[in-house]
């Protein structure tokens, strides 16, 4: 009986990393609004917030994607590969606006102050939820089994690689 | 008294003999005792049901890709799902069935062949099943927890890669092959010393079955390609994979080619790696059912030999699309058309003995013909592929699935079970039901066909191969339909033969040591062998030592019955030596294997996983050389 | 014996497309020869070996009659070298077969396959996607390049030279009827020639597994006369057709207002993304999503609203489109002609 249990377990375990969601739950345009905390401190007594956590959390499926995504959406454009550039780093330890899942996720969607644009009604949520675990992963908060050890992206577009290839012979 | 060759617990003092010979030989009781068994018949039986049930698994895969093909536009299995399924029978049948039931079949007939008690390293041998065990086991636990690789039992860079192959799937298949690979040089190192150091006396090499032969082959080539494929999957690929280097990352400076040139280097030779011992096998089926020696040993011998170096020459016909200049492909052309002269060679030889036999068609026999047939097919459609017009349309097509499927299935499959059915009595000591053997031959010869036939015409009219499905209007439904319907023919076929077997096993009549007045040696001893094989072992002076006469017939008399003594002989004409003790039971080989399994699994997700496998298996190899006998024996 | 293998051949290869046995080609039709001739004569050998076979089983042969079936015999040394020559004699002859096999299987190599002189040819680049063709056809001139996809339109008579790369993994361009398959390997350019000879369409596919949707990875090459040819990519140099009316000029600002720009783009609009297929010219495509769906109204909606239905594991994105601006995208997409 314990055997199986333990199967069980691993079997779960497993399945949540190797899973893949091709069609995820369709857009919930609510969340949208959620406002995630950046402070402990509120008027009255505390009120009941819907919850903003990370459906993808350790996902190896959902991470590869949020690293093909942050390449296609150009957000390597201003952060380069998490390092920053004309944008801030994405690994690192202090936040501006917080670095929880739900922080990363309000971020992306409702854009910030000098130059981070507003993603949200343009991709889908479950898009932003990809780029939060891997920004996530870039910052060794996913497990290890399921994080990509290396970016993998051919730097330069094919055109370039065939007039290389030309002009070398 | 001239002892006897045949029916060894006659006389009284054979009696005798066996009771002390019994109790050296035999291994401990329980679990340790399991644990710890180094004989090589208990060894070779593992290894060969486990290959069949990976055989099942594998077979059960290929119907779940068919009832998926059967029809176009088809939502029986996701495209992720089906990816996996093939990947995996690609994957079983290569590195858990095809291989390891060759070996198996060598670990259990090849000392009884050469007239000895055991293989040469019998640790080593118990060593080689466990780690298959383990490597078949971590492949298919881990599909049990989803995680399964997706990209193909090839697992082609970059999608193998980390970015495009996501999760741990690869990197299990990548380490299973490890287990898979360390396994078949074990085999391959023991069964390389025995027979060319522990053949029994007057068995000089030119003397020695063809099956002998055919193991000896594909033991050398396989010391020579395993390693390779280890390096592309755990060195290149593994590692890009694990701890970001780039062997064979495109973006990077790596090329994906470098993996492909040293996988298939691996590859081809992999695919006569499995099939020659089957050619060995025919050879001695042949034999026997017609009734004479088979025709052109030495050309037999040679062609077995050229088959094995040529083999190592060939690789590239598997890259012919990827662009590598015109002239270099040529080469491999020429080699790969060239491989057939000695694969035809082998086959001219057995028909010279088929027109010049006393044929008996037993079910084996019609596995032997069925041989014949379907792998000639194979090989024609080989040398088609082997031009490089004709591959650059076909490749990675249905007509390839067709190809190989004919090789593999009908060079390898179809003797295996002939062998299977011939060497039946030997195995198990009961004779199996010819009826029901015939009959399985016949529904697996027709699905068979029925099944890939059509896949060669699918194929030229532009399917390509590794698709979960495929629109209706390209004309391919029919051809895909009929393969299904074949392929459930095939598991027909499967079912019947498993039921022959255990219907045969129960029956009451036992076999006698040699039911089918075979010429070989391995027919002297009981059916089933006694776990010593033989109380004396042979001196031969032919090559069909049973079918000279009796009274010309030696054996060996001297070797101590009190411990696991054998005789080693020289390499060229097995004149006698020296004693030699092999080691009995030991836990240790199976505790070294589970030392490096633990480790190896581990390192799948953390290099230090290498650490523990390191230690561990230095552990147990402590334990497995830790002295019994004293340096030196007190004067 | 050729004539009745070729006639077999086309009789089976009815349906033309995507066919091996169908060529539009010298290319093709070389190596479709030459696999009949191969097929002739492997057949025929195939067939003598089974007929050997097969003879000894009906007991009319050199087999020692007399003697009982349980005793084994050996044959005498006269019957032994009979056998030796003859076995011999098949050896030399496999061997002679096997030469001239390969002379001929590399001389048509070096006509059908070999590479041409580029001066006279026609190239286009091609970039292997997953799972879609990125198509270019290359000129000095920069107002004269084309950028395509999916659907490649190349003159008759005209050799025609492909460079082919890939952007991710290894895939593989083959069209049958024209010519054999050439892999797409990142980092590297793989190089193939071909020759339509008479018009048509004919389909091609991905043949190296790449992936989840190796099998909806394929492709229209159009063979049409040279001046319908100039036509075409005088067509597809211009910028996208403007919106005509209000239904379509709404389409537009769907398009450019929801994700679509952040992967595709519309030459003459400010979509200039290059992550998916060029939509410049996307109405006049006979497929969508790289020959799995025929391209029409009903069918582009069901692509854009559920991809992942059609194509499970494509990276296009299941973009949330609202169900009143569905029908003006569809319309604008489609005028893009």
């Amino acid at each position: 009986m314990r055997f199986f249990a333990c199967c069980f377990l691993i079997a779960v375990t497993g399945c949540q990393r190797e899973r893949r969601d091709l069609r995820p739950a369709p857009p919930d345009t609510a969340l949208l609004g959620i406002a995630s905390r950046q402070s402990e401190l509120e008027p009255g007594g505390p009120q009941s917030q819907p919850s903003a956590s990370n459906p993808f959390h350790g996902n190896a499926f959902a991470i590869s994607e949020g690293q093909r995504l942050f390449g296609w959406y150009n957000c390597s454009g201003c952060h380069a590969n998490g390092g920053g550039g004309i944008g801030p780093p994405l690994i690192k330890q202090e936040w501006t606006y917080g670095g929880e899942p739900s922080n990363l996720f309000d971020t992306i969607v409702k854009g910030r102050p000098n130059g981070m644009p507003t993603w949200g009604g343009r991709i889908p949520e479950y898009q932003v939820w990809q780029l939060v675990s891997y920004i996530q992963s870039l910052n060794n908060q996913q497990p290890k089994a399921a994080t990509a050890v290396r970016v993998d992206i051919l730097q330069t577009d094919p055109h370039t690689i065939i007039t290389r290839q030309e002009e070398s012979k | 008294m001239t002892p006897m060759l045949r029916e060894p617990v006659d006389a009284q003092h054979d009696i005798a003999e066996h009771r002390m010979l019994d109790r050296v030989w035999q291994g401990s009781r329980g679990v340790i005792g399991w644990l710890s068994v180094t004989t090589h018949q208990q060894i070779g039986k593992r290894y060969i049901v486990t290959a069949f049930l990976f055989l099942l698994l594998g077979g059960i895969e290929a119907l779940l890709m068919r009832l998926q093909l059967a029809t176009p536009d088809n939502t029986f299995l996701d495209p992720a799902r089906y990816n996996q399924i093939f990947t995996l029978h690609g994957t079983t049948m290569m590195f858990l069935f095809a291989v390891p039931v060759m070996e198996g079949m060598g670990v259990y007939l090849v000392p009884l062949m050469v007239g000895t008690r055991n293989v040469a390293f019998p640790r080593l041998n118990a060593f080689g099943y466990w780690m298959y065990l383990a490597g078949g086991l971590f492949l298919y636990g881990a599909a049990l927890t989803n995680t399964i690789s997706d990209a193909g039992w090839f697992a082609y860079p970059p999608l193998s890669g980390p970015r495009f192959s996501v999760g741990k799937g690869v990197d299990v298949w990548a380490q299973m092959i490890t287990f898979t690979e360390v396994s078949a040089l074990c085999v391959a190192v023991e069964l390389i010393v025995t027979i060319l150091r522990m053949r029994a006396p007057g068995m000089s090499l030119n003397r020695m079955p063809l099956f002998c032969w055919a193991m000896l082959v594909q033991s050398c080539m396989i010391i020579f390609a395993m390693p390779a494929v280890m390096v592309a999957s755990t060195v290149f690929l593994l590692n890009d994979r694990t701890i970001g280097t780039h062997f064979v990352n495109p973006a990077e400076g790596g090329d994906p080619l470098l993996y492909q040139h040293i996988f298939w280097f691996f590859g081809h030779p992999e695919v006569y790696i499995i099939f020659i011992p089957t050619l060995g096998m025919v050879s001695s089926i042949l034999e026997t059912h017609s009734r004479r020696e088979v025709f052109g040993y030495p050309a037999i011998v040679l062609s077995m030999v050229g088959n094995g170096f040529i083999a190592f020459g060939l690789w590239v016909h598997h890259m012919f699309a990827t662009g590598l200049p015109q002239i270099g492909e040529a080469y491999f052309t020429a080699a790969s058309m060239m491989i057939a002269v000695t694969s035809g060679i082998q086959i001219f030889c057995w028909l010279a003995t088929l027109w010049t036999g006393r044929l008996q068609m037993t079910a084996a026999m019609h596995f032997v013909f069925g041989f014949i047939f379907i792998f000639v097919m194979g090989g024609m459609t080989g040398v088609m592929l082997a031009s490089i017009p004709l591959d650059l349309q076909v490749h990675d097509t249905f007509f390839l699935v067709a190809h190989f499927h004919y090789v593999l299935i009908g060079g390898a499959l179809f003797p295996l079970f002939g062998g299977f059915h011939y060497w039946f009595p030997k195995f198990t000591g009961h004779m199996i039901d010819e009826r029901l053997g015939k009959t399985a031959f016949w529904i697996l010869f027709s699905g068979f066909n029925l099944t890939f036939f059509p896949m060669h015409l699918v194929g030229l009219l532009g399917m390509p191969r590794r698709v979960y499905t495929y629109p209706a209007d390209l004309g391919w439904a029919r051809d895909n339909f009929l393969a299904t319907a074949g392929a459930f023919a095939i598991l027909l076929g499967g079912v019947i033969f498993i039921a022959n077997v255990f219907k045969s096993v129960k029956n009451d009549a036992a076999a006698e040591s040699d039911p089918w007045e075979a010429g070989t040696v391995e027919w002297a001893a009981a059916s089933p062998p006694a776990n010593y094989n033989f109380i004396n072992l042979p001196i031969v002076s032919s090559r069909t030592p049973l079918w000279t006469e009796s009274k010309d017939r030696g054996v060996v008399v001297g070797l101590r019955n009190d411990r696991r003594e054998v005789l080693v002989t020289t390499l060229l004409d097995a004149a006698p030596r020296h004693r030699y003790e092999l080691p009995g039971s030991s836990i240790w080989p199976f505790i070294t294997a589970l030392g490096l399994t633990i480790g190896l699994v581990g390192s799948v997700t953390y290099f230090s996983g290498y650490y523990v496998a390191s230690v561990l298996g230095m552990i147990g190899l402590i334990g497995w050389f830790w002295p019994t006998q004293p340096l030196e024996k007190k004067p | 014996m050729r004539v009745v293998v070729v006639s077999v051949f086309t009789t089976t290869a009815l349906l033309a497309q995507q066919s091996a046995l169908d060529p539009a080609g010298a290319n093709a039709t070389a190596i479709r020869d030459l696999g009949a001739f191969f097929l002739g004569l492997l057949g025929l050998i195939f067939l003598m070996v089974i007929v050997l076979a097969l003879i000894p089983l009906t007991g009319r042969h050199h087999g020692i009659e007399q003697e009982p079936l349980a005793r084994t015999h050996r044959p005498s040394e006269r019957t032994e070298s009979k056998l030796g020559t003859a076995v011999g004699f098949a050896t030399a002859i496999t061997i002679v077969i096997l030469i001239g096999l390969v002379i001929v299987s590399v001389s048509v190599g070096k006509s059908a396959i070999g590479t041409l002189d580029r001066t006279h040819s026609l190239v286009i680049e091609i970039t292997g996607n997953q799972w879609w063709w990125y198509i270019r056809y290359p000129n000095d001139n920069a107002s004269l390049i084309v950028v395509t996809a999916n659907e490649l339109h190349i003159p008759i008579g005209r050799p025609v030279m492909i460079r082919g790369t890939s952007n991710d993994v290894i895939h593989s361009f083959w069209v049958p009827n024209l010519q054999g398959k050439r892999d797409l390997i990142p980092s590297r350019v793989t190089t193939e020639w071909f020759q339509a000879d008479r018009p048509g369409r004919f389909r091609g596919q991905c043949a190296e597994f790449c992936g989840l949707q190796h099998a909806h990875m394929g492709l229209w090459v159009v063979a049409e006369p040279p001046d319908q040819f100039e036509k075409w990519m005088a067509h597809q140099r211009e910028a996208a057709v403007p919106p005509s009316d209000r239904v379509k000029q709404r389409g537009q600002e769907v398009f450019l207002g929801a994700a679509c720009v952040l992967c595709h783009a519309i030459q003459g609009t400010s979509a200039a993304a290059q992550m998916g297929p060029d939509l410049t010219h996307f109405g006049s495509r006979s497929t969508i999503a790289a020959g799995t769906l025929p391209n029409n109204k009903g069918n582009l909606a069901g692509w854009i609203a559920d991809p992942q239905n059609v194509k499970p594991g494509t990276h296009m994105a299941t973009v949330p489109i609202k169900a009143e601006d569905i029908q003006p995208l569809i319309e604008y997409l489609e005028s893009l002609q």
